[in-house]
Parts: structure tokens; sequence; C-alpha cells
């Protein structure tokens, strides 16, 4: 089945049943790799994407019900042009294995979007779900803390 | 996707073979060292198997690989120290299954001598170098050997093409090259030119003397750069075995007997065929694979596969588990590693303190599921992408499942999300080259559910240890460690090269018999049960089992004395080695161990000397009405030379949230000889609101200079037991069985 998806600003189609998740329209049916799969039950946050600035867990919205504006990791900003949160998760040296990560920043923005200028209970509440083996936990709140500020500063 | 085997194509490569020539390094012969594996295109010559130098900038290729330990930018820091390049024309890549990349480090972790003793000697790299050619198969990553073994070797790989740029520049200008010096990537005499000009003439120069630099000039090596792959890993453009795309690609999985080892039955797939999407299904003999239009659909459809599985050749469940582990107390000790004065004697005096322990199987829930992408090609070939710890081994098998040359297996490693030692199987690369031979020239990604990594893992073992003890005048005077377990290194090795190696099996008792505690009598003992449950090398291997048993017990032991648990172990380590106890009072410090404890808190200390690493670490607990957190932690280690500060406190935070989680949490356990757990809500880590908050302080005072000591896997060993430590502190309830949440109630 066909399905026209608004991905980072930009219509895209993609042709498969209708129950397969969005995780997967978005990684095997249109090569964004960036969204990670990790668990496919909610369980993990690697698959989090922006759907109209809400974060979501990308493995439980089947393509049918994937309405609405999606924002990847792919959509917040590239190599060459970082957004702040990117730039911040560079600049503490995040990253370890980098799995998780793409998960950890979607879910990140949609905090900074909604709580601009977080507390360490704000983030606690609102990373939770995102899980990271390697342990980076203490730099990603580092980072997050950061890019606040850099963001604040404008 | 960049890889090796593209960037050949098009680059010239500079020669450094002979540099192993060089003053420095005496003795070695360019017959010595093994071929280059990169192959030439039409417009180049291999010649260096580390630095490729194009019109882009550097290349190093390295010999390990990246599962996020951040070894690859600290083998390439060691190449662009000695090449004077700046950091930003520098790019890595792994290379190719090839003898060239063998692991030298995996040569200082061969004694059975506690390495508190060896790292006291003077450190002879001649000596690491010389038992190579044992080794020249050894493509591993593991054993936090990546940073030893790259240390010489990657500064000659810089070194060596260096001064082959140079005297290319010097035949050109028509001087001599010690007239010409390097800086930024050029050579720079009368007349400056780059690498990139003069890379296709420096692949035919053999420089005769490379000396390395002095340490007091590195600009790189010891400082804490930037990571090479923190861009791409914070942009998702990072490729991961897993985002390997191919044209035409299809997309699979597989579903294997959960009764490990045994073997299928019968199976139908006709419900499977019928969903929409599926294209075939796979027999695999011991399991089956789908193969469709996406992951989800073959994952759904291997659960509609009608599948008879037959048995495992172990016992049904965990308790029938341990009862056979228990059973190896009987049995004469595999191995006595240490023993120390006359602990029996001594024991006999009376006044025995004893206590035993019991850990649980342990996955390793990388974060990417296993995965392996295949493309078995019209001629019979096959091009394999599989995030892998063993090369060589890896190609060998994809060869010997498809019964074609090695020669005829492309495999690359791409970076991997997580291993832990969880990949050094090359089970997902085998299964998915089998797959794609059932839809040739056609590339298959064949990636596991959740559920099946963790029903198909290699575990680290289950154990059970039992210790006695006697104190007298507040301190302790012997300890008798036995520790019971079926082998992890026997199991992996088995199943990897089809035999496992004589002699004692120190994983069942590294972290016990090994640590610089000066008792005067001291025994530890090793007993191998007999279980045949797949197991693999998990993040610190046996220390992960020994020290939770040794540093619990020596908590008993302290508390029977009627002493300080932190001055206890001091007082027992001073006089042995100076540099660990010096990590002792760098922890009490930190953690302000002397000062009043807070009402409501308890703090534990626990110390592991492993892969050369010394590490203490304090954690402060607190109960709250929702149960008890986590709320400090403090480490302190000393790898000797610490070559990225940065990498360096990385590690040892994530080693010890990674031991704090299984600690907590983590149990695998069998029913009817499968793998109860599932996914991670049955088998979960640490959460960031759960981790306490870390301070690390990284000390340089291990052995000799040039003493490397791991960081991958010496953060994870203390952390149960300083965690144990603390909630016997906090609680007065000793827990001697993990995890520890069957005893305590956790924040959640």
């Amino acid at each position: 089945m066909s399905f026209t998806l608004s991905i980072n600003g930009t219509p895209r189609v993609v042709d498969l049943p209708d129950d397969v998740p969005l995780l997967w329209a978005l990684r095997d049916g249109l090569g964004l790799t960036g969204t990670k799969f990790g668990c496919g039950v909610a369980a993990c946050g690697a698959c989090t994407v922006l759907i109209d600035g809400q974060a979501v867990r990308s493995c439980q919205v089947p393509l049918s019900g994937a309405v609405g504006e999606i924002t990847t990791i792919e959509g917040l900003g590239q190599p060459g042009a970082l957004a702040p949160l990117q730039e911040a998760w560079v600049r503490h040296q995040v990253a370890q294995c980098g799995y998780c990560q793409s998960g950890q920043i979607m879910q990140a923005a949609a905090l900074l979007a909604q709580v601009p200028e977080p507390t360490d209970q704000d983030i606690d509440d609102a990373m939770q779900g995102n899980l990271c083996r390697c342990g980076t936990y203490p730099r990603i709140r580092a980072a997050i803390l950061d890019a606040a500020q850099m963001m604040k500063a404008g | 996707m960049a890889s090796w085997k593209t960037i050949t194509r098009r680059s010239f490569l500079v020669l450094g073979a002979a540099f192993l020539g060089g003053a420095a390094f005496g003795v070695y012969k360019v017959a010595e060292v093994p071929a280059n594996p990169l192959v030439p295109g039409p417009d180049g010559m291999p010649l260096n198997p580390w630095v490729i130098i194009n019109a882009d900038g550097i290349t190093v290729i390295a010999p390990r690989a990246e599962m996020g330990q951040g070894i690859s930018t600290t083998l390439a820091a060691l190449v662009a120290e000695e090449l004077d390049v700046d950091w930003d024309q520098v790019r890595v890549l792994h290379g190719p299954p090839a003898q060239a990349y063998y692991n030298a480090g995996f040569v200082a972790r061969m004694s059975n001598e506690p390495d508190f003793r060896l790292s006291q000697q003077p450190r002879s790299h001649n000596a690491i170098l010389a038992a190579v050619p044992k080794i020249f198969s050894m493509q591993l990553t593991g054993g936090s050997t990546g940073a030893i073994g790259g240390f010489v070797q990657m500064r000659l790989a810089g070194a060596g093409a260096r001064e082959a740029l140079k005297a290319a520049a010097a035949r050109r200008l028509g001087v001599a090259p010690d007239t010409l010096r390097t800086e930024s990537g050029k050579v720079i005499g009368a007349q400056t030119f780059t690498y990139a000009e003069l890379a296709a003439e420096a692949a035919d120069l053999v420089p005769e003397d490379v000396a390395l630099r002095d340490p007091s000039t590195w600009r790189y090596v010891g400082k804490s750069m930037p990571r090479l792959d923190m861009v791409a890993k914070s942009t998702g453009t990072e490729t991961f075995g897993i985002d390997i795309v191919l044209p035409g690609m299809k997309f699979a999985t597989v579903r294997m007997n959960p009764r490990r080892g045994g073997a299928m039955t019968s199976f139908d797939p006709a419900a499977a065929l019928a969903l929409p999407g599926v294209e075939q299904v796979v027999g695999l003999g011991n399991g089956i694979a789908v193969i469709a239009s996406n992951t989800w659909t073959a994952i759904q459809a291997a659960q509609l596969v009608d599948v008879q599985w037959g048995e495992a050749d172990y016992p049904a469940d965990t308790a029938a588990m341990l009862t056979r582990i228990e059973a190896a107390f009987a049995t004469e000790p595999d191995s006595r590693l240490r023993d120390e004065g006359d602990v029996e004697a001594e024991l006999a005096k009376g006044d025995v303190i004893e206590a035993e322990y019991r850990i649980p199987f342990l996955a390793h829930a990388s974060m990417e599921p296993l995965n392996a992408t295949a493309w078995v090609k019209a001629d019979g070939s096959v091009e394999v992408w599989c995030g892998n710890q063993a090369p060589i081994m890896t190609r060998d098998a994809i060869a010997g499942a498809l019964r074609i040359g090695s020669d005829r297996v492309t495999l690359h490693t791409p970076v991997m999300g997580g291993g832990f030692g969880g990949r050094t199987d090359p089970v997902p690369a085998v299964l998915a080259a089998r797959v794609a031979a059932a839809m040739p020239d056609t590339p298959v990604k064949l990636t596991y559910s959740r559920e099946e990594d963790m029903g198909q893992d290699f575990y680290r073992p289950a154990a059970i240890a039992r210790l006695s003890g006697r104190v007298e005048n507040g301190k302790a005077t012997a300890l008798w460690g036995r520790t019971a377990a079926p082998s992890a290194t026997r199991s992996a090795l088995t199943r990897l090269i089809g035999f496992a190696p004589p002699g004692p099996d120190r994983a069942t008792v590294e972290g016990g018999f090994d640590q610089p505690y000066g008792l005067p009598h001291y025994r530890y003992d090793g007993h191998v049960a007999d279980l045949t449950v797949p197991l693999g090398f998990w993040r610190s291997v046996g220390n992960s089992m020994n020290a939770f048993f040794l540093e619990s017990f020596i908590d008993e032991l302290a508390h029977a004395a009627k002493a300080d648990p932190l001055a206890f172990r001091l007082e027992l380590m001073r006089d042995t080695h100076a540099p660990s106890a010096r990590l002792l009072e760098t922890v009490r410090e930190m953690s302000g161990w002397d000062g009043l404890k807070r009402p409501g808190f308890g703090r534990g200390v626990a110390f592991c000397y492993s892969f050369g690493t010394p590490v203490a670490q304090v954690v402060e607990v607190e109960q709250t009405p929702g149960g008890i957190r986590m709320t400090r932690a403090w480490i302190a280690c000393d790898p000797g030379l610490a070559m990225d500060p940065s990498i360096v406190e990385a590690q040892m935070t994530g080693g010890m949230v990674f031991g704090l989680s299984a600690a907590v949490q983590e149990e695998i356990t069998f029913a009817d000889q499968a793998v109860v757990q599932q996914n991670f809500p049955d088998h979960d880590a640490l959460r960031m609101h759960a981790t306490p908050r870390f301070e690390v302080r990284v000390l340089q005072n291990n052995g000799s200079f040039g003493h490397i000591g791991g960081v991958g896997e010496p953060g994870t060993p203390p952390a149960a037991p300083a965690l144990a430590n603390a909630l016997f502190d906090l609680t007065g309830t000793r827990a001697r069985e993990l995890p520890l949440n069957k005893t305590f109630a956790f924040v959640t």
C-alpha cells in the first residue's frame, strides 16, 4: 500500500503494508537509517522521532497512523549545520557506541521545546524512557543543560 | 558508505612495512611483517597497512573495531602524532580481515602472574612485538588490549609514512631528507609539498631508520581529543552494521531453537508465507529465517512459522543448573593460581568466617541488535557487512558455511552499537550468508528481533563462590576463595576454534586470585562446572564475577574485625602495590569518606585490578520513601599512561553504570531449557534518573613508563560489590546474591 508521509518538511512516498510501523518505513522503506531499532516494544527510546513536535516511539506508530509533520534526526541538523543540541552533544563528547543517541537527542529536543530551562528533575522525567547501555547519562545531562543555555542566549 | 575497499581503489598508499626495522625496536625485518592486505587498484601501490593518503586527507586503517570504547580515535591519534597532520585532516576506518591487523596487546594479557607484580617491571615493547608471530591470526578486539596493542605499532605506522614522504620530497629537491621538516600534512624545505602530492612517489620508498618522537613533544597522545565519530553519532549519520543500505536489498530475520544447540525437528511455513510482504522462509537446520520486503514483516512472519524444536543437552531450568555448578565444588580444583602461606593451617586456628555468594547468567543486550548483511554474487563469492570483534575468524566461518575459499569472502566491519563482548561469535554473519545464499544476487539484511538477540546470546556464566577467612587483632590473616562456574573461555573457544586449550581456566578466578592484597595466607581455587549452556565474554569476563565475591567478603572480614572497610583494605594493600593503595586514598578523599556520614545514607567501597588497570570505587545510597536510590559515585583509576583522558573518564563511568545495572536488576534464567527474559522490560539497565552522579579521577602512577592498562572493562568489576557494601552500610543486610533487587527495593 502506498502512503505519503511528511518527513523533515518533504513529502515522501513509501509502499509498504499499512500495519508496518513508522520506524520500519523510515529505515527499510526510505533509507532514513538515523532512527534506530532497539526493542520494538517502546521500552528503549532508540526509535524516537517527533510528530508535530511531540516525541513518539516510531516502533509503535503504524504507517496508517503516521499523520502530521514527522521530524527525524536527519531533519534536526546535519554534520555541516548542527542544531544547538547536536553542538552540545559534540562539545560534551556524549556518544560512546552512539546507537541510542539519535533517540536521546530527539527526546531532548522535545523536552527543550516544551521546557526551555529544564531542571534536573525535568531531565530525569523526560529522559528515563531512553536507554543507554554505554552509560552516557552524565554527559547527556550536561549537554542538555548546556544546549538550554545556548538556546536561551540565542 | 566509505570502506577500505572503495578508498583503496582511488588512493595512493604510503610505504611503511619496513619501519618495523627502526633503530628503536632493533631486530625486526621486513620479512617478518605480514603482507599488506590493502589490495592495489589500477592507480595505487599498497604498502602500509595502516595509512592511506589521498587528496581528501589522511585515512587511518584501525586494526581494532569500534564499539563505543573510542579506540578508533586513540589509534588515529597515535598515527597522527608521528605523521604531523592536523586533527581535522584525519579519518579512520576499520580494515579488512588480515594478519597485519593482529592484536599484539593480547600478549600483555597472557600471563597467569598477577599484573600488579608484572607492571612494576620495566615494560618491554620488544617482548610484545617478539611474540607477534604466535598471534598473527588474532585480529581480535577484546580484553581491553587495543591501546597497548597499538601504542608502538600505530606510532611506527605514522613515523614510517612521514619518513617516506620526506624521502620523496628530498628526492625531488635533491637534498638529504633530514634537512626537511613536516607540519600540518606538508613537507617543508626550499619548497613545500602536500602529502597528497608526494604520496605516489613515497610509495616506492623504504625509510631505513625511523625514530619515534619523544613523549615530551606529544600533541595528541595523552590529550583529550575530539572523537572522530562524534559528529556522525550526533547526527544519525554514522553507518552501523544495521544501517547498511544496498540496491534491491531484502530484509530478513531469524528464529533459532531457544533450546540452545538443539535441532529443529520440523517446520511449516504456510502461515508465514501468507503474510503480505513475505518472500521466502528458509530452513536453517536449527531454526528458520524469513525474507520479506521489510524487517518488521519478517519478524511478524517468523512467529507464524509452526516449528517443532528438539532438546538441548543442558538441564531444564536455572535451579538444576545451579545444582550442577554447586557439584563442581566436590571436584578437584581446575586451578590454584594463588597459594601463599599456609591457608589451611591458619584457618585451623578457628573462628573462621565463611560466606557463600551466587550470581546469575547475564546477557550483553547491546543497543544495536545482532545483525549482518550478506550478498551472494552470481560468481558464488560473497560480500558481508557485520560488526564483529574477530574479522579473520568471522570470514573463515562464512567461507566454511558456504563451502567456498576464504579469498571469496569480502568482510566489512562497520562500527558497532555496543558490543561488551557480545559480538565475538560469527553466528549472525554466518546466518546472513546462508540466508542470502537462498536468494542469490540479492543483498539481504538480517536483523535479530530484540527477543531473539536476548535468547540467542552467549551469556556471562552463573557462578557460586565459597570464601573462608580469618581475622586477628583487627587484621585479616587468611583468605581462601573458591569459585565454581562453567567456563566462558572453554565454551567460547570450543565454538570459535574447535577446541579449548589446556591449562588452568584463568577467567573462572580472575578478579579473585590476582588482587594486590598482601594477606599472609591467600589461596584462590577455580572449579569448572560441567554445563553446556552457551557462554561468552561479558565486559570484564571473570572479574565481573570474582570482584563481587572477593570484595563483598573483604567487607565481611572488615566488619568482623570491627575495622573501617576502606582502611582495612588499605592496610592489606599498602605494602603490596603502592599505586593501588593510592587509589583507595584518592576515593577516600574524593568521597569525604572520613567525614561524618549523612543520616539516611550508606556508603560502600570496592576495588579491582583488572586488564592492567586498578580501579577503586565508592558508591553512596539513600533510603527514600520511593525506595533506595544511588546518589553519588566516585571512581579513581590508574591505567599507567592515560592515552585519552576524556575517553578514559567515559569508559570508567560507562563501565561502572554497566556493572551497577547488572547488580541492581539483571539476570538471565532458564525454563524448559529456554531463556525466560525476552526484552528490556525483563532485562533492563539503569535509566538516567536511577544513575548516580559521578566524579572520576585518572591517576598515572601504575607501572613503568609505557605501561598502558585497559580502560573498556576495568570500570565494571568493582561496581556490584561497592553497591552491595553500601547497601549493607545502609541497612545492615548483607546481600550475597545478585541481582540486588531480590533483597532490596530500589527506586523505579
